[in-house]
């Protein structure tokens, strides 16, 4: 299903985000309102194809944790919507071919008791950090089983011929090996293949990678990441990639959006984002990537300061303070729309 | 795209001979699961174990626990064997041949005969047992409901945590031993009515506060989110994933329970307030009725020995406790390396 990032929202997409918010308060008191919110994530808007894969870069701190945990319902949005067309969602049965295209939206803030099981069986998450995304009481099986036995899916028999028939597909073979060792047996590498196995063993149509590889040393990073490309294209498994690094987002996907502040501020085909960055941010990014053609020569990051927490922040960009080619008019104008600059290319900037 | 087939139930799996051992049934596989339980609980209590007996008044107290259980096994052996129930039955026997009592220390009864003319030793031997009992008891009380009352309070948080807390620091105000002499002024309190009221005032009070907080570090591991994109329910979490990593927790303040338990029964014993027949409470309530406390150290077996296995007891299990702190809290734990 190839990725043209040209479609208008909402058709075909197998997720559509819009105008998503999350606010958490600060300083709140147990008999007092709070009254500064830091803007997590501000007005995002993007959609994802089934099968397609998009990766959400920007620095620490800039709200990709929280766009993945309000896609999986692990967080209540403040404002904004999630329309899903995962199969099994609308009001009929598990169908067995998970062609999702004729599936009828349903919102995520709609979805609850039995829809939300069988959301969990579709949308699935892969945390950050290996050691503690795992209990440690419990061994490899009860772990990448917790789904299906939480959901009463399949015998005893079935759960461990699946978690087998799953561990050989990561790789930890031979899978009887490993059924019942515990988290601490085993390398990072390993546990973060147990993860994409729990994420992957009730055949999700869509998962949340939260920088998968951020915690693991550096040899075995390429090995996971080819494995959860190889895994969701054989299983045809939409992903939203989060990463701080966008060498890896173009490793892993077919579209990046890049991320500022709880803003995204630039989204768009990778090779097309890549080739012609047009917001300041990410062209400060990229030049602290190293370049794919040695050839190509590109002015040095010129951005000031570092990403501050955003509290209650100014109705301005919310790149002005960092930003090398501020206006007057960036100073008084609010942020600035998301505009199509080229074919599925848009960008957040008064200036491009 | 490829459409996964479906295994029976699952979706997405797809069908055939999976790639797993050909031997692996349902019995089988859920034998060696529960071998890798075993397996597990074995390996970490190992570890603990070692740690454990790092610490000295932690291998002191299993010493003197183990001493005083050696004692409550004695009694009923020695009451087979060579003592008489007539003579030597800690609340009805009588020791015939004495010119008076209470008698001292002699070979017939080594630590000598109380006011009414029974066997000390009998008594102190005999009461072990109950204390063990009441302790236990209370400190199983405790742990139950201050586990589930923090595990619950902790991870719904809002009015139920508020609630239980509130009621927590209510029971903390209340002054305990006070509280329980009224309480047995009221109603005849036996053993093990004294065991549940204990229990149920250190369940729902200091030690709910302590496991709570420790359940809220628990609660915010990335494996309790990750056990909701399971689709794990709160019943799940809860039981499946908070309480077992609290158990630790839970077995110290036990141990700290087990003390104040033992304690208690010593001190409405003393006053009498007890519906018990024998206990060391009792042998000092007894000596000290009939006057005998008055005395100096003349009639010193009628109070030492229950004294001293109070005492003893008490402080074994507090620093069990305390040896146990450093197996849980590694931050606690010496450096060696
Ligand atoms: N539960 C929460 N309560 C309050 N503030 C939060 C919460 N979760 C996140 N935040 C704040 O929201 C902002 C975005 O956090 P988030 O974890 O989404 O960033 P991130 O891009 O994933 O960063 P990193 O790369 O470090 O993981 C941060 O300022 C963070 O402090
Ligand atoms: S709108 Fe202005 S301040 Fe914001 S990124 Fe563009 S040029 Fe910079
Ligand atoms: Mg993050």
């Amino acid at each position: 299903m190839a990725i043209t990032g040209t479609e208008p929202l909402h058709t075909g997409a197998l997720l559509s985000v819009a105008g998503l918010t999350k606010r958490f308060p600060v300083g709140r008191h147990l008999f007092r309102k709070a009254t500064s919110f830091i803007h997590a994530v501000d007005d995002v808007t993007f959609d994802l194809e089934p099968g397609g894969s998009l990766g959400l870069v920007g620095e620490s701190g800039c709200g990709k944790t929280t766009v993945g945990k309000l896609l999986v319902k692990l967080l209540e949005p403040t404002s904004g919507e999630i329309l899903f067309r995962l199969p099994g969602l609308a009001d009929h049965a598990v169908p067995d071919d998970p062609s999702e295209l004729n599936e009828p939206a349903v919102d995520s803030a709609s979805i609850e008791g039995r829809q939300l099981r069988a959301f969990r069986r579709r949308a699935q998450m892969i945390f950050q950090d290996p050691y503690e995304s795992m209990n440690p009481r419990r061994t490899i099986y009860d772990t990448i089983a917790e789904p299906l036995s939480v959901q009463g899916m399949g015998t005893l028999l079935d759960r461990v011929d699946r978690v087998s028939e799953i561990l050989d597909q990561v790789g930890l073979t031979p899978p009887a090996t490993f059924l019942f060792r515990h988290p601490h047996e085993l390398s990072g590498g390993q546990r973060q293949r147990v993860a994409i196995a729990r994420a992957l063993v009730v055949g999700p149509s869509f998962v949340v990678a939260d920088e998968p590889t951020s915690m693991l040393d550096v040899s075995s990073r390429t090995g996971i990441m080819n494995l959860m490309q190889g895994l969701a294209q054989d299983l045809g498994v939409a992903y939203l990639y989060v990463t701080h690094d966008l060498a890896v987002a173009r490793y892993m996907c077919h579209r990046i959006a890049v991320m500022y502040s709880g803003k995204i501020v630039e989204i768009g085909e990778t090779e097309e984002l890549l080739k012609n960055p047009r917001h300041p941010y990410t062209r400060a990014l990229l030049s602290a990537v190293p370049l794919p053609d040695p050839g190509s020569t590109r002015e040095p990051p010129d951005i000031r300061g570092e990403l501050t927490a955003p509290i209650d922040p100014p109705a301005r960009c919310r790149f002005f303070d960092r930003c090398p080619m501020a206006t007057e008019n960036c100073r008084t104008s609010p942020h600035p729309p998301t505009e199509e600059k080229s074919p599925g290319h848009w960008v957040a900037c008064y200036e491009v | 795209m490829i459409t996964p087939p479906n295994y029976p139930g699952i979706p997405g799996a797809s069908p055939g001979t999976p790639p797993g051992p050909p031997d692996l049934d349902v019995g089988n596989s859920r034998f060696r699961l529960a071998l890798a339980r075993i397996r597990l609980a074995w390996r970490s209590f190992r570890g603990a174990w070692s740690i454990y007996l790092e610490s000295r008044i932690g291998v002191l107290s299993l010493l003197i626990i183990g001493m005083f259980a050696l004692m409550a096994v004695a009694h009923p052996v020695l009451m087979l064997t060579i003592w008489d129930s007539g003579t030597y039955d800690p609340v009805t026997g009588y020791a015939f041949g004495q010119s008076q009592q209470p008698a001292s220390p002699s070979w017939r009864h080594p630590l000598g005969t109380d006011p009414l003319g029974r066997d000390v030793l009998s008594q102190l031997l005999w009461s072990t047992r109950s204390e063990f009992v009441l302790g236990i008891t209370a400190a199983l009380v405790t742990v139950a409901i201050a586990t589930t009352v923090g595990a619950v309070a902790a991870y719904y948080g809002g009015i139920i945590d508020a609630f239980f807390m509130r009621l927590a620091d209510l029971i903390i105000a209340l002054p305990g031993i006070s509280l329980l002499i009224v309480l047995s002024a009221l109603f005849k309190l036996n053993l093990f009515y004294l065991a549940l009221v204990i229990g149920v005032l250190g369940g729902f009070g200091g030690t709910a506060i302590i496991l709570k907080s420790q359940a809220l570090s628990i609660k915010v591991k990335p494996y309790i989110e990750a056990a909701r994109v399971a689709g794990g329910g709160h019943f799940h979490i809860i039981l499946v994933h908070i309480i077992p990593n609290l158990l630790p927790l839970s077995l110290l303040y036990m141990m700290f329970t087990v003390t104040s338990a033992i304690f208690a029964e010593a001190v409405l014993s003393f006053l009498g307030l007890l519906d018990v027949r024998m206990s060391w409470g009792i042998m000092i309530h007894t000596a000290n009725t009939g006057g005998y406390l008055m005395g100096g150290t003349r009639y010193w077996w009628l109070v030492v020995p229950a004294g001293a296995s109070i005492t003893l007891l008490c402080s074994a299990f507090y620093m069990g406790g305390r040896a146990l702190d450093e197996v849980v809290n590694p931050r606690l734990r010496r450096r060696h390396d």
